[in-house]
């Protein structure tokens, strides 16, 4: 294997659990609801996974229990937001910290537990053909379900009739709701979905990325997913190479400095968090103003205002 | 037992004061110790091998203490927490991160009875005494491992901050590979984090990469070196035995033992002899453990006991003097016959052969 | 089966202030059972989170040392909130602030300066934190770009930058090379407001701020901007407020607050810079502004509230050996709680038991 296509598959994989929970928030966020819980549904995902992972020894109940979790937590945030139509911002919020504290309770009679590596899957045939048939046929399966998982949102936000639904209650619920569309039922599913999503990713985080949990483990990358949905427009195939992009500027910046360039480590370290702000800016320096906000996107839905 | 190091004027105004309170110490039935730890307790690192420490003291003496801990405190927020302790009864307290100095030195000058102990700091105080382990002793053995083992004539290094402690680490260690293998090669990476596991992971990865097959770390959690296990490569474990997460690849660990000391410091504030005073422990007094050599040729192994045995007679020194910075020129040296202690705890150079520059 | 909100057409004010305290005590229920679960007494943990902090002066003052930042940062946000701008990245702004402020204290440091170096470095810490407020603000009214974003990743960068300065051009030279700045002179320390005390007189730019925010909430014309701003921003174009110059005003003072309670925690609490100087206040300060409903004396006391829980979760790791992550788990559920009995006031809720229809 060549350096450079080591490097590579280094990035996808630090990049999969990025994708996999900013595809869910995207879902979320097309639906017209901000979910700034993200951080704190990855942290469960992640604790609630390895937990059952070790518990009855396989990976997949541990994916599971990591979805559920999510999915759970994002049942209590709609709960808030749709039930009783309060902030999003606030509880979205709320739902981190709650998330971040609950997760350190559950994960830590976990603490020192290990997990053998999940193997990778190897496409047969496929795998063989030069420099990218390691790379693109012999990852894990997460690697491949997010990439499917991107295309099977793309597909279904555009081409399918409920995917239209979801798209015209978020962006003007009230219209929506005059043509007799279910809003609040549609944006629980669509909330639930970003749960479970947050919840794969932590698992992914858990399982396969460091495969011990330790306390506050995801360390911001809730966050970095929250911002890479703006970053692609809230489309699906953006988001995809967003979130390469920004494990790329992740990974590179330590080959920047295992090369010896003598640039001080914090000025390489800033470069993801400040590549993302050019990235925001070009892109609405192309596309104009906010570009594909969905218009209801954080407002409180409530008949008849 | 313990060696000791002096910081001149610290020191000097240290033993003025001391003198003043005249340690008015008496023996006591039972004690109360509390600890405060920068992580969380399950970080399997730092704070962790600090716990594995209070647990060493309630096993030691039974009935005798009671101990308790606050984990995860913030060191810009410390203060409150360090005073929290010293308010409810407890006799001696241990605050175990660099950046508890000034608020541990604060809260013992209002609690001139509760005796302190700082881990890794400078600055004493009559009731605040310092300790520190000299983990470059560990750092030039497993050099030395490294340097025989290597095939790609790279090793790696995953670093966590570039101050004087780490650097002094990578510079026993590169020296330590040096000293058996000249042409031997060292790339260091910063995480920027004690912390992170997938940042460190990814760190490691990105040296296994570049081509390096033997991985150093000065970051706390198993992340690098079970990613050295993944590639089939070695590692080496740090602060903690971290054979359980990378049995194939860990070739031994430096453990941070503070057993010894702190059933010692609990059991001279039991006796009324507790003094303050400042401790630099390694191989020699436990304070460093190397976990048992494995995954390595047998003559590998005998080379690395032998080395772990000469640091331990004080028959070899790391930083044996002559030793050259980066530019070549020989860096003066003001010990005996090694650089001094003032100089290795403030060390802020690349000795010759490291190609990399430290980050400033 | 789902539910049904109406919006409800007048709002008892008993019924307002009610619904924290309401949220109040279902939390604490939620607590107490997670607490029973872990096999522990709910009543003793009460005790020690709450009750033992609020009757010993040693733990009130702490109170109001941790309080006091907390105060301030979420004081600006308030602005920010009210005009649905969602700052995020105080934490950011409140470093930037004690980086500049800190600048003049080692410029100064060991000269004879004299007694006009607070002051200037106060003002300066609010300037720092205001002009780093500044840049999501201009990029979102120059450019469209989403502020939650922009915000939140300057916080790393903040960070960083003030790692590179405690760790290079701004260590202490007779520190050992140890990470962070010689300690301010005392012509550059805040001072605390008793000789033996903690608190300093960073408690009073908190209370300050809360009152004058107060006023210009109720009784300007650009109190009544923001909350139109917020509630109906085509309805503020309509009636001729320039949202662009809002959103830059609010941003600068929620920046500038954040500055100020930055330079203030370096300069009277820590006394140096060192790689961390906040505990996340930027970002609990959030908590401390929704809690607080973004009603300035709402927040002074969800101020002294989150605060009590920090020092109530302290006492209980050390006097019942609770984990800190309840603590956490705690502040979560008790802002949700808060959320939710607010929006409970604000409209009737009804439980709508039908089969399909839609």
């Amino acid at each position: 294997m060549t350096t450079f296509e080591a490097i590579l598959l280094t990035i996808v994989t630090a990049s999969t659990p990025l994708l996999i929970a900013a595809l869910g928030e995207l879902v979320t966020e097309r639906s017209g609801v901000l979910n700034l819980g993200v951080e704190g549904m990855m942290a469960m995902g992640a604790a609630c996974s390895f937990a059952a992972a070790v518990t009855f020894d396989s990976t997949l109940i541990g994916v599971m229990a990591g979805m559920m979790a999510g999915a759970l937590m994002a049942a209590l945030f709609a709960l808030v937001v749709l039930g009783f139509a309060a902030n999003q911002v606030g509880s979205g919020l709320a739902l981190t910290i709650f998330g971040l504290g609950l997760s350190g309770l559950i994960g830590a009679p976990f603490v020192g537990a290990r997990r053998d590596p999940v193997p990778p899957v190897d496409i047969p045939g496929l795998s063989d053909i030069p420099f990218i048939g390691r790379l693109f046929f012999e990852q894990d399966l997460f690697v491949y379900s997010s990439v499917a998982l991107t295309i099977l949102i793309a597909l279904y936000l555009t081409r399918t009739r409920s995917g239209l639904t979801l798209r015209s209650i978020g962006e003007n619920h009230t219209s929506a709701n005059a043509l007799g569309l279910p809003v609040l039922r549609v944006r629980f599913v669509a909330i639930l979905f970003g749960g479970a999503c947050a919840g794969l990713a932590g698992a992914y985080l858990a399982l396969v990325y460091t495969r011990f949990w330790s306390p506050g483990m995801t360390a911001g990358r809730g966050w970095i997913a929250l911002a890479l949905v703006v970053f692609a427009a809230w489309r699906p195939g953006w988001l995809l190479i967003g979130a390469y992009i920004f494990g790329a500027a992740t990974v590179l910046q330590l080959h920047a400095q295992a090369a010896q360039f003598g640039v001080p480590s914090q000025v390489l370290s800033a470069v993801p968090y400040l590549a993302t702000i050019l990235a925001l800016l070009l892109l609405s320096l192309r596309h104009g103003r906010a570009v594909g906000a969905p218009g209801s996107l954080g407002a409180p839905f409530v008949p008849d205002r | 037992m313990f060696s000791r190091k002096l910081f001149g004027a610290f020191a000097g105004v240290a033993l003025a004061a001391l003198s003043a309170s005249g340690a008015m110490a008496q023996a006591k039935d039972k004690i109360k110790v509390g600890f405060i730890y920068v992580g969380p307790v399950g970080d399997h690192g730092w704070s962790y091998q600090h716990d594995q420490g209070r647990q060493a003291i309630v096993k030691a003496l039974g009935d005798k203490v009671e101990t308790t801990f606050v984990e995860s405190v913030p060191e810009a927020d410390s203060e409150r927490a360090i005073e929290q302790l010293a308010r409810t009864g407890h006799d001696l307290i241990f605050t175990t991160s660099f950046g508890f100095m000034e608020p541990t030195l604060k809260v013992a000058r209002k609690y001139p009875n509760i005796k302190f102990e700082h881990a890794t700091g400078f600055k004493r105080a009559p009731n605040v005494s310092t300790y520190a382990a000299k983990f470059h002793e560990g750092r030039y053995i497993i050099g030395q491992i490294a340097g025989k083992m290597t095939k790609s004539g790279v090793i790696g290094y995953v670093g966590a901050f570039p101050i004087p402690e780490v650097i002094a680490g990578i510079n026993a260690f590169y020296l330590g590979a040096q000293s058996v293998n000249p042409d031997v090669k060292i790339k260091v990476v910063w995480a920027n984090t004690w912390y992170d596991p997938a940042k460190e992971g990814d760190a490691a990865k990105a040296l296994l990469d570049q081509g390096v097959d033997m991985l150093a770390q000065h970051t706390d959690s198993p992340a690098p070196i079970q990613a050295a296990e993944a590639r089939g490569k070695f590692g080496f474990g740090q602060a903690s035995d971290m054979e359980r997460f990378a049995p194939k690849a860990q070739l031994t660990a430096i453990i941070d033992d503070w057993s010894d000391y702190y059933i010692a410091r609990a059991k001279a504030v039991l006796d009324g002899t507790w003094k303050s005073e400042d401790t630099w422990g390694g191989l020699a007094e436990h304070m460093v453990v190397m976990s048992p050599y494995k995954n390595m040729p047998d003559d590998v192994k005998k080379m690395a006991e032998e080395t772990e045995a000469a640091i331990r007679s004080g028959a070899l020194n790391p930083f044996k003097c002559p030793i050259y910075g980066q530019d070549g020129k020989e860096i003066e040296c003001k010990g005996n016959g090694a650089l001094s202690d003032e100089q290795v705890l403030g060390m802020n150079f690349y000795v010759k052969g490291i190609e990399d520059k430290i980050p400033q | 089966m789902r539910f049904e909100l109406t919006p409800r057409t007048t709002v008892s004010p008993v019924a307002r202030a009610l619904a924290p305290v309401a949220a109040f005590i279902v939390s604490f229920l939620i607590a107490g059972f997670v607490i029973w679960l872990m096999g522990r007494s709910p009543i003793a943990a009460f005790d020690v989170y709450v009750l033992q902090p609020l009757s010993d002066p040693w733990s009130l003052q702490e109170l109001l040392v941790k309080a006091t930042p907390l105060a301030l940062i979420a004081i600006g946000l308030s602005y920010c909130f009210r005009a649905s701008l969602w700052n995020i990245g105080a934490e950011g702004q409140y470093v930037m602030g004690a980086i500049l402020g800190s600048w003049l204290a080692l410029k100064t440091h060991g000269t004879e300066a004299g007694f006009w170096v607070l002051p200037l470095m106060l003002v300066l810490g609010i300037v720092g934190g205001a002009l780093y407020g500044l840049v999501p603000a201009f990029l979102k009214t120059r450019f469209g770009v989403n502020e939650i974003l922009t915000s939140l990743m300057l916080v790393y960068v903040a960070q960083l930058t003030l790692d590179y300065l405690v760790r290079g051009p701004w260590r202490d030279p007779k520190g050992f090379n140890f990470p962070q700045s010689v300690t301010f002179d005392p012509s550059a320390t805040l001072p605390p407001i008793l000789e033996s005390g903690r608190v300093h007189y960073g408690v009073f730019f908190a209370v300050i701020a809360v009152l004058v925010t107060a006023v210009i909430l109720g009784r300007t014309l650009f109190g009544y901007r923001l909350k139109l701003t917020g509630d109906a921003p085509r309805a503020a174009r309509f009636a001729g407020f320039n949202s662009r110059a809002t959103t830059m005003a609010v941003f600068a003072i929620s920046g500038g607050l954040a500055g100020l309670a930055g330079i203030s925690e370096v300069s009277g609490q820590i006394g140096q810079l060192q790689p961390s100087i906040s505990p996340g206040y930027g970002f609990t300060a959030i908590t401390v502004a929704f809690l607080g409903r973004l009603n300035p004396l709402g927040i002074l006391v969800a101020a002294l509230v989150v605060a009590l829980t920090f020092i109530g979760g302290e006492s209980a790791q050390i006097l019942l050996r609770l984990p800190l992550d309840l603590t956490q788990a705690f502040q979560g559920i008790l802002l949700l709680c808060v959320l939710a009995a607010d929006a409970l006031v604000s409209y009737r809720i009804r439980l709508v038991t039908r089969g399909g229809g839609k």
